[in-house]
């Protein structure tokens, strides 16, 4: 496996495989010494032209846990002041010989040009609305360990569906783990296209959560107001919010996800976030095993 | 200067001679040629006439020189090119088209036909000096690159260029519509997550653009329509006798938007490009008339600007060189269209829109004639292109036939493939 930009060119038993490795690095985690030397002699260089201090922090722990070296290139804006091109920069970059790219972007599609224009490994760590593959693989990672398989589960995610990258790496991973997807959002923010094998749409929060098994609650940026996708923050909150009302709806057992950072009482309402149905810790925790099975599959080559 | 060129075959297939002396088509030479030129084999038409490229003159050189646009010009078949005004400074004043058709008469290759803009700096704010642009060269009014957004300056622009006798060509595309995209709005761009573009953009700033233009004396011009409902609105028009006119570029007729998702901005052009639905209508807009003109919007840009991120890259595509060659094998040689009308569509259509003389190869005609090479396949070679955007291309390695072999201008070879 050259990357991982998306999960088009992945089936199901590689997609468990990975995942059946994210548990034997849970293992490694669980040690008191909680390194191992598997990527022992690799470099592993961060490529972050959009800031995301936590994606980024447990990408650089998964890969020195790992024994990796790892180096940080950030540029806070991706438009590169000197006008230097993006091909220009990673090809200095890979100049300094990196094994592997972790690139997050502000645009879409930026890790298949960065794939395209370097021999090194690249993991896309979120590109734009398109795709951020280790947040899905966690989210899955998460639901696996709560119910055990996915196979018939059915996840809502409700939010801002448009401009989500998470959204859309789930609504093309969970199905193929036998999971299926239900998208909801405010209309202007819910693009009727993605609906697929395994995906529906709708704008109503009631039928995406009834007999759910999980939520997912997406984060939305306040831009969306001023740019006119939304009237009001309280119209959204008063028809949007995942709220522990509305996961009545839901199966007794369901459970609530968040990709963070949150809006607390905004996308979700807080004391639900800090319920016993939450599982948004887990899914920060289990970051660290999914991207140390990714990085090793990646470089390694274990398949 | 005469020139014989023996043995052509016209596009309506009849075998001809061509003779040129003094820069016009004569019916006998007063002596023996300078040149003879073997036509046998090969397609004689009058030279293209492009109504719509970007050549990045003044300011804009390290995308393309003058110089290098217009060897690309010649080297595509064309005598006559329209450079659009988006340049830096903007071609709105008199001494800017004077010093443009000073340098281009200096490097004699194909004939330069400066677009001047609609409004100041193309601005949208004020309308820039029409009648000196005119008397300086001018030959139209456009703001392209950017879109009006004044429909008021736009409707003043009209009846004010009406008086001059110059048509006003738009690029339309309502910028509120548009937004942030960067390529075709729908199935494609939902799924690779990239900003979108709807077709709606084009069809209601063209539906407003007719509205305007109807209520006026004067003449509109759309620019590389992209979209059926476009071409639809613009039809309906011409049928109610509304004075617009249209034109197409070759991309908008061959490439989707699912091109975009290899997310190699060398796609990334405006408008977009949509569904391959669009390209067949389009592709009947050329068959039924409503079509005027190909335009190529010929817009070189920089390697490293288009090896940006698709956000950030600029939009437009490098392709009158292979203008003729592409619509002729797609099309032509496919037997969907015939020669004559593409010819028609290059030449007459162009020049019925500017104004120009009709373009013919009969006696007492301007020695503007270009000859083609149907029969022998060349592949695609961005590496080998005249104009400086030699990083790619869409159709590089797609063997294409129709390639130009000489294009001569004013009874002069400017391009010659076989030297
Ligand atoms: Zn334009």
């Amino acid at each position: 496996m050259k990357d991982l930009l998306d999960f088009s060119k992945l089936d199901r038993a590689q997609l468990e495989g990975m995942l059946e490795t994210a548990v034997v690095m849970a293992g490694v985690l669980e040690r008191p010494v909680k390194k191992v030397p598997a990527l022992q002699g690799f470099t592993v260089c961060t490529a972050f032209f959009e800031n995301s201090t936590r994606t980024r922090l447990s990408f650089e722990l998964a890969a020195r846990r790992m024994s990796a070296d790892v180096v940080t290139f950030t540029a806070a804006n991706s438009s590169t002041a000197k006008g230097e091109s993006l091909k220009d920069t990673i090809q200095t970059l890979e100049a300094m010989k990196i094994d592997a790219f972790i690139v997050r972007h502000g645009a879409s599609g930026a890790a298949h040009q960065v794939s395209r224009w370097t021999n090194a490994k690249v993991v896309n760590a979120g590109d734009g609305r398109r795709a951020h593959p280790t947040q899905a693989l966690l989210d899955a990672y998460t639901l696996k360990q709560k119910f055990g398989s996915l196979e018939g589960l059915e996840v809502a995610i409700i939010g801002d569906v448009r401009h989500s990258r998470v959204a859309r790496s789930n609504a093309e991973l969970l199905p193929k783990l036998g999971a299926k997807v239900r998208l909801c959002g405010p209309a202007t923010l819910l693009p009727a296209e993605l609906e697929a094998d395994g995906v529906t749409v709708t704008t109503d929060i009631g039928e995406a959560l009834t007999g759910a098994h999980a939520v997912m609650a997406l984060r939305l940026q306040l831009e969306r107001m001023s740019a006119g996708y939304l009237p009001s923050l309280e119209e959204y909150r008063e028809t949007y919010q995942v709220n522990a009302q509305r996961m009545g709806k839901a199966r007794p057992d369901a459970v609530v996800l968040h990709p963070g950072p949150m809006n607390r009482d905004l996308e979700i309402e807080s004391v639900l976030a800090d319920s016993g149905r939450s599982l948004v810790l887990q899914q920060v925790a289990n970051g660290l095993p999914v991207r140390m099975a990714v990085l090793y599959h990646l470089l390694v080559g274990k398949n | 200067m005469k020139l014989r060129i023996s043995n052509a075959t016209d596009m309506h297939g009849k075998s001809r001679d061509v003779l040129i002396e003094n820069g016009v088509i004569v019916s006998s030479l007063s002596a023996a040629p300078d040149l003879e030129i073997d036509g046998a084999g090969l397609l004689v038409t009058p030279a293209l006439i492009d109504p719509h490229a970007h050549l990045r003159s003044p300011g804009q050189e390290e995308k393309e020189s003058l110089e290098t646009g217009l060897q690309a010009a010649v080297a595509g078949g064309y005598g006559s090119v329209v450079c659009m005004p988006n340049t830096a400074p903007v071609i709105d004043t008199p001494e800017v088209v004077r010093a443009l058709l000073e340098r281009a008469s200096q490097l004699g290759l194909a004939r330069l036909l400066p677009a001047a803009a609609v409004t100041q700096g193309q601005q949208g704010k004020l309308l820039s000096d029409a009648a000196a642009l005119k008397a300086a060269g001018a030959v139209m009014l456009t703001d392209d690159g950017r879109t009006n957004e004044d429909a008021g300056l736009l409707r003043r622009a009209l009846i004010y260029a009406a008086a001059l006798g110059l048509v006003v060509s738009v690029h339309a595309e309502d910028a509120g519509l548009r937004g942030d995209g960067v390529m075709n709005e729908g199935l494609v761009s939902e799924t690779l997550g990239l900003p979108g573009n709807p077709v709606v953009a084009e069809a209601a700033r063209i539906a407003r653009d007719l509205e305007i233009v109807a209520a006026t004396s004067g003449r509109l011009h759309v620019q590389h329509l992209s979209s059926a409902r476009g071409l639809e609105l613009v039809r309906g028009a011409k049928a109610q006798g509304v004075r617009v006119t249209c034109e197409v570029g070759p991309h908008h007729l061959t490439l989707t938007d699912s091109a975009l998702e290899s997310f190699d901005a060398i796609y990334k052009v405006a408008p977009p490009l949509r569904l391959q639905s669009d390209c067949d209508a389009l592709l009947q807009g050329i068959l039924d008339g409503t079509i005027d003109c190909i335009g190529t919007d010929h817009a070189p840009h920089t390697a490293a600007e288009k090896e940006r991120d698709l956000l950030e890259a600029p939009f437009g595509i490098a392709n009158i060189e292979l203008c003729f060659p592409l619509l002729y094998t797609r099309f032509v040689h496919t037997g969907k269209l015939e020669l004559t009308r593409l010819v028609e569509l290059m030449t007459a259509g162009p020049a019925q829109l500017l104004d120009l003389p009709h373009p013919s190869l009969e006696v007492g005609a301007v020695a503007d004639v270009t000859l083609f090479d149907l029969s022998s396949e060349r592949r695609v070679d961005p590496s080998a292109f005249k104009s400086k955007a030699r990083f790619g291309s869409p159709w590089a390695g797609e063997a294409l036939r129709g390639w130009a072999v000489a294009t001569i201008v004013g009874g002069r070879v400017v391009y010659d493939a076989r030297a």
